[in-house]
């Protein structure tokens, strides 16, 4: 059955939500043009209006879509291929941004809060700011308005209450188009985790708050009020980088524990589209807190603030037009919306270039000119670094939108993203990390204090030379300068770091003596010259520590460094690596409920690949976790591969990497598992496992003639007959009067554990029949062949397989948690700062 | 001149000196014929070859399945084997269009990634989802 009345309500409810928001724009438009004071209060209240409805109607899409996702209704496209039946409800909510409708939903939902938010505390700006709100809405809810235009057969939109059948040019719905599927295609299971459920609500509040930064611009200028814009959009744009900025990291701490992207960040263009108008918000925060202090750097705030916003637009085209296609492994689809994308950005962009161009002469400017020793000079200096920081990575992650270009014009351009992205972006990049982490130490000093060159030199000299003690002493223990990574870059960038968090630190202990309230900017910084050390010690020393030392090749097909930096690992033979012995001992699934890992040899399938039975008790640390016969829901797609570690020191743990049939993605996928201690992770997947889809090759059948009781050899491992049980009955087979079944339990003493087979052998209307048994971690199958009772002996079969095996890299990451660290720092400094200048403007009068 | 010229001018410096070496340094996409006597790790377009029925032809497995090698035309029609060390991508015989991105290790494309295009509307690629 079709559910369409909630489709349609949804379907309403977008509508409304996009004309409410135009009906709000125009309203509060009104609003802010007259100066009749009552007309003013009539249009504002007009304005609220409609934005409360429309806050309201958004919320009436969020909450119909989840209907539909929550009772899989699979009739409808968005709910089939985002959901499934057996997704647990948190993924429900995760479903609204795996697709791009939903993630446009998100976006809209938090400008609408944000929106309310704004019209309780912005005073008399409202009129104004919300007008550009309003304007961003009715652009948003475009997007997901999914409505046809008859005449010139032109879509607005992608709505995310389209039916399956209207999705899909599937044969079925000609035959009968009521067919609703089963199940949905569900939820990308690399993509269950619960990063998906906060990571991408988090980028895109971070996201949603950039409007309120741009919208107080737009407001200064419009009313001419080029000053005062500053102190309440100050504190928005201090919450906004600092949400952008955990988003972010989030992102990174995501790829770097699960989706084994090989490290946190990859420099791909849709990782460089967040990161580059971050930059710029961090900028321009620097100039708006310059121009609280001096009331200089004004217009360098009004481009800035500007700036931020239209690349958080252009980063919306980039990853949503297709344009990227070529680039990236990982941006959204065209959904036909490129051109509408690229109105909205235009729209903006010109709107904004066209109100600073025409007020520009009337933006007051200070005239002064700059000292070298005036704190100006030097956050400027800052600020000018980050920008080029972000003006680099922006060029180069430009290049398909230059491409495009040039093919409108007739011209073939050619430029392709670099090959060897992280090693292209990285060199230039460290240089201005140079800068900053000199800048962020030198330029505090100035902060709170006049200086001169004398002045300078006394405050500057200590922690200067703290900075060389530290780091020389850094470069000696670690060894890093002899090491074969060592590059002169990197020594300076340790020297500068240290003297970064040296001489803030020196700072902050001043400031704590006065006022904790202005430590922010101290804060903040020492956690940037963090992350840069634990940045550059991460990714320059990382180091391969699983080097293949046997002198054999693992596959003769796979290349050179393939072969060099894997271990190929049987189940329980253990080997060696860099400071560690490692023993593969076995894989697991994982249950459903408690998430307990349960190993694949003490469960038995059923039909449906998610139940499984227990063969056994299972018992852990002497709890029963499940009892024989249990039957135990898994996640089959997901398989963790044992290894036991030592290292030298005698310390001995465990690590569970995973493999993940993933057929979105197009099969096996690996995340990683990670040892981690404070001065180095130890990062490690498998990187080949055997084809699960293809059943193991046997070798040719061996007899041997054993005695009961007395030891013997199979493929070089003890055994031992240890007991006969006739049996009454078989599973499977009637036996009749005068048929025989035994059954032979035979011990084999396995590398770490013994294991016991029990093969049968049985003669039924004088036909002799033989059930073997395997065991799987030794690669054997052993069958009862005959009996001989005269001689109390059995001629036993067996078979031999290749041994159950991984392909394992581990890497160590040092100091990695350096850089988490450094990021909580940043973004309580941010925390600081925000409380610091939201009370400055709430005090305002 | 004043300093804030000076500024002005250091800065207009840097981002052409960005701008120069970036835009000198970016590999382009280029043909099997070019690739082979470049240096660098490059980018090539192209399609994969198919039969009268429409078949894509030329896709070798290995024998554990994880890694393939395949057949690739360029722009210019020009046929190479390439080498990808990562299962067969879903989608993959239904792309559009392949751009791989690696080089020659004797007569063999290595690829160390590969980007499909493909025509489905509906089909999105979805790695990560953040933007």
């Amino acid at each position: 059955m079709i559910h369409g009345f909630v489709g349609g309500l949804g379907h309403l409810f977008v509508i409304l939500s996009f004309v409410s928001a135009l009906f709000a724009a125009i309203s509060y438009f009104i609003a802010a043009k007259t100066d009749d004071f009552t007309k003013k209060e009539f249009w504002l209240q007009n304005g609220r209006g409609f934005f409360y409805f429309h806050t309201f109607t958004v919320i009436g899409i969020v909450a119909s879509l989840f209907w539909i996702i929550y009772n899989h209704y699979f009739e409808y496209h968005y709910a089939w291929s985002h959901s499934s039946k057996h997704l647990p409800t948190h993924y429900m909510i995760s479903c609204f941004w795996e697709g791009q409708e939903g993630s446009f939903l998100l976006w809209l939902f938090w400008h609408s809060l944000l929106g309310v938010f704004v019209i309780f505390t912005s005073k008399k700006w409202e009129a104004e700011v919300m007008t550009i709100f309003a304007i961003v809405q009715t652009f948003l809810a475009s997007m997901i308005l999914g409505i046809v235009i008859p005449a010139i057969n032109f879509k607005i939109g992608s709505s995310p209450f389209i039916l399956l059948r209207d999705a899909l040019d599937a044969p079925i719905f000609k035959m009968n188009p009521d067919f609703v599927p089963e199940d949905g295609t569900g939820l990308n299971p690399l993509l269950q985790n619960y990063w998906m459920v906060i990571h991408p609500p988090t980028l895109f509040l971070g996201f949603a708050t950039t409007l309120v930064p741009f919208a107080y611009v737009i407001a200064g200028l419009w009313k001419k009020e080029f000053k005062s814009w500053i102190k309440p959009a100050l504190p928005w744009a201090i919450f906004s980088a600092a949400v952008l900025g955990l988003g972010i990291i989030m992102g990174g701490y995501w790829a770097y524990e699960t989706l084994n992207f090989g490290g946190y960040w990859n420099w791909d263009p849709v990782e460089n589209a967040v990161y580059v108008p971050w930059l710029i918000l961090v900028g321009a925060i620097h100039m708006m807190i310059t121009f609280n202090n001096s009331s200089t750097a004004l217009k360098a705030s009004i481009i800035l603030v500007i700036t931020t916003f239209i690349l958080i637009l252009y980063s919306t085209f980039l990853t949503r037009s297709g344009i990227l296609g070529n680039s990236s492994v990982h941006s959204f689809t065209d959904l036909g919306m490129s051109g509408q994308l690229l109105i909205y950005m235009l729209f903006f962009l010109l709107g904004a270039i066209v109100l600073a161009v025409v007020r520009w002469k009337e933006i007051p400017t200070m005239g002064s000119s700059v000292s070298t020793y005036s704190r100006e000079f030097w956050v400027f200096m800052g600020a000018t670094v980050i920008c080029m920081m972000g003006f680099h990575v922006l060029h180069v992650t430009s290049f398909p939108v230059y491409n495009s270009i040039a093919t409108l014009f007739g011209f073939d351009l050619n430029l392709a993203p670099p090959a060897e992205p992280i090693k292209a972006y990285s060199n230039i990049q460290i240089w201005f990390a140079m800068g900053i982490a000199i800048l962020s130490g030198t330029g505090q000093f100035f902060w709170w204090k006049k200086m001169d060159k004398e002045a300078l030199k006394k405050v500057i000299t200590p922690p200067i030379i703290i900075a060389l003690l530290v780091s020389a002493f850094i470069m000696l223990v670690s060894g890093i300068s002899n090491s074969e990574f060592f590059r002169i870059q990197y020594l300076l960038l340790v020297l500068f770091s240290v003297y970064s968090i040296v001489s803030n630190t020196f700072i902050l202990i001043k400031i704590s003596k006065t006022k904790y309230s202005l430590s922010g900017g101290a804060v903040a910084h020492i956690g940037v010259a963090m992350m840069l050390i634990g940045v550059l010690a991460s990714s320059g020393y990382s180091k391969v520590v699983s080097l293949n030392n046997t002198g054999l090749l693992i596959s003769k097909e796979a290349d050179t460094s393939f072969n060099n930096e894997n271990l190929l690992l049987f189940i329980n033979e253990p080997r060696t690596m860099a400071g560690y012995e490692i023993i593969y001992r076995g894989d697991f699934y994982e249950t459903v409920e408690n998430g307990y890992f349960v190993n694949v040899n003490d469960l038995e399938s059923t039909i449906n690949p998610r139940y499984k039975i227990a063969i056994n008790d299972i018992i852990e640390n002497d709890i029963v976790l499940f009892n024989k016969s249990d039957t135990i829901e898994i996640a089959p797609e997901n398989t963790y591969y044992q290894v036991d570690y030592k290292n030298e020191s005698g310390e001995v743990f465990q690590l569970f990497p995973r493999a993940q049939i993933n057929e979105a993605m197009g099969g096996l996928l690996a995340s990683p598992d990670i040892r981690r201690k404070l001065t180095k992770d130890l990062y490690t997947h498998v990187s080949s496992i055997p084809n699960p889809d293809e059943p193991s090759e046997w070798g040719d059948l061996k007899e041997l003639e054993v005695e009961y009781g007395k030891n013997f050899f199979v493929n070089d491992y003890v055994a031992k007959i240890e007991k006969i049980e006739p049996l009454s009955e078989v599973e499977g087979v009637e036996l009749g009067d005068g048929d025989v079944a035994i059954k032979a339990h035979i011990k084999v003493m396995g590398e770490s554990k013994d294991y016991t087979v029990a093969p049968i052998f049985l003669i039924k209307d004088k036909m002799v029949g033989r059930i073997p048994e395997e065991i799987a971690d030794l690669g054997l199958k052993i069958n009862v062949l005959n009996i001989f009772p005269e001689k109390n002996t059995f001629l036993l079969g067996v078979n031999t397989t290749q041994k159950k095996w991984i392909v394992l890299k581990a890497l160590e990451k040092p100091l990695i948690n350096v850089l988490w660290m450094g990021t909580l720092v940043l973004m309580f400094g941010f925390s600081i700062a925000m409380y610091r200048r939201y009370s400055e403007f709430k005090n305002q009068k | 001149m004043k300093k804030s010229h000076i500024f002005a001018i250091g800065i207009i410096a840097i981002a052409i000196a960005i701008i120069v070496s970036t835009t000198g340094d970016a590999s382009s996409y280029v043909t099997f014929e070019e690739a082979k006597v470049s240096e660098t790790k490059v980018h090539v377009v192209g399609t994969l070859p198919k039969n009268e029925k429409g078949d894509v032809e030329g896709i070798y497995p290995s024998d554990d399945k994880l890694s393939f090698s395949f057949i690739m035309l360029d722009e210019n029609n020009q046929q190479q084997q390439v080498f990808y060390n990562e299962p067969i991508p879903t989608d993959f015989k239904r792309s559009e269009q392949v751009v791989i991105v690696g080089g020659y290790q004797g007569d063999i494309f290595v690829a160390d990634k590969i980007l499909l295009k493909c025509p489905s509307k509906y089909q999105e690629e979805k790695v990560n989802a953040s933007v």
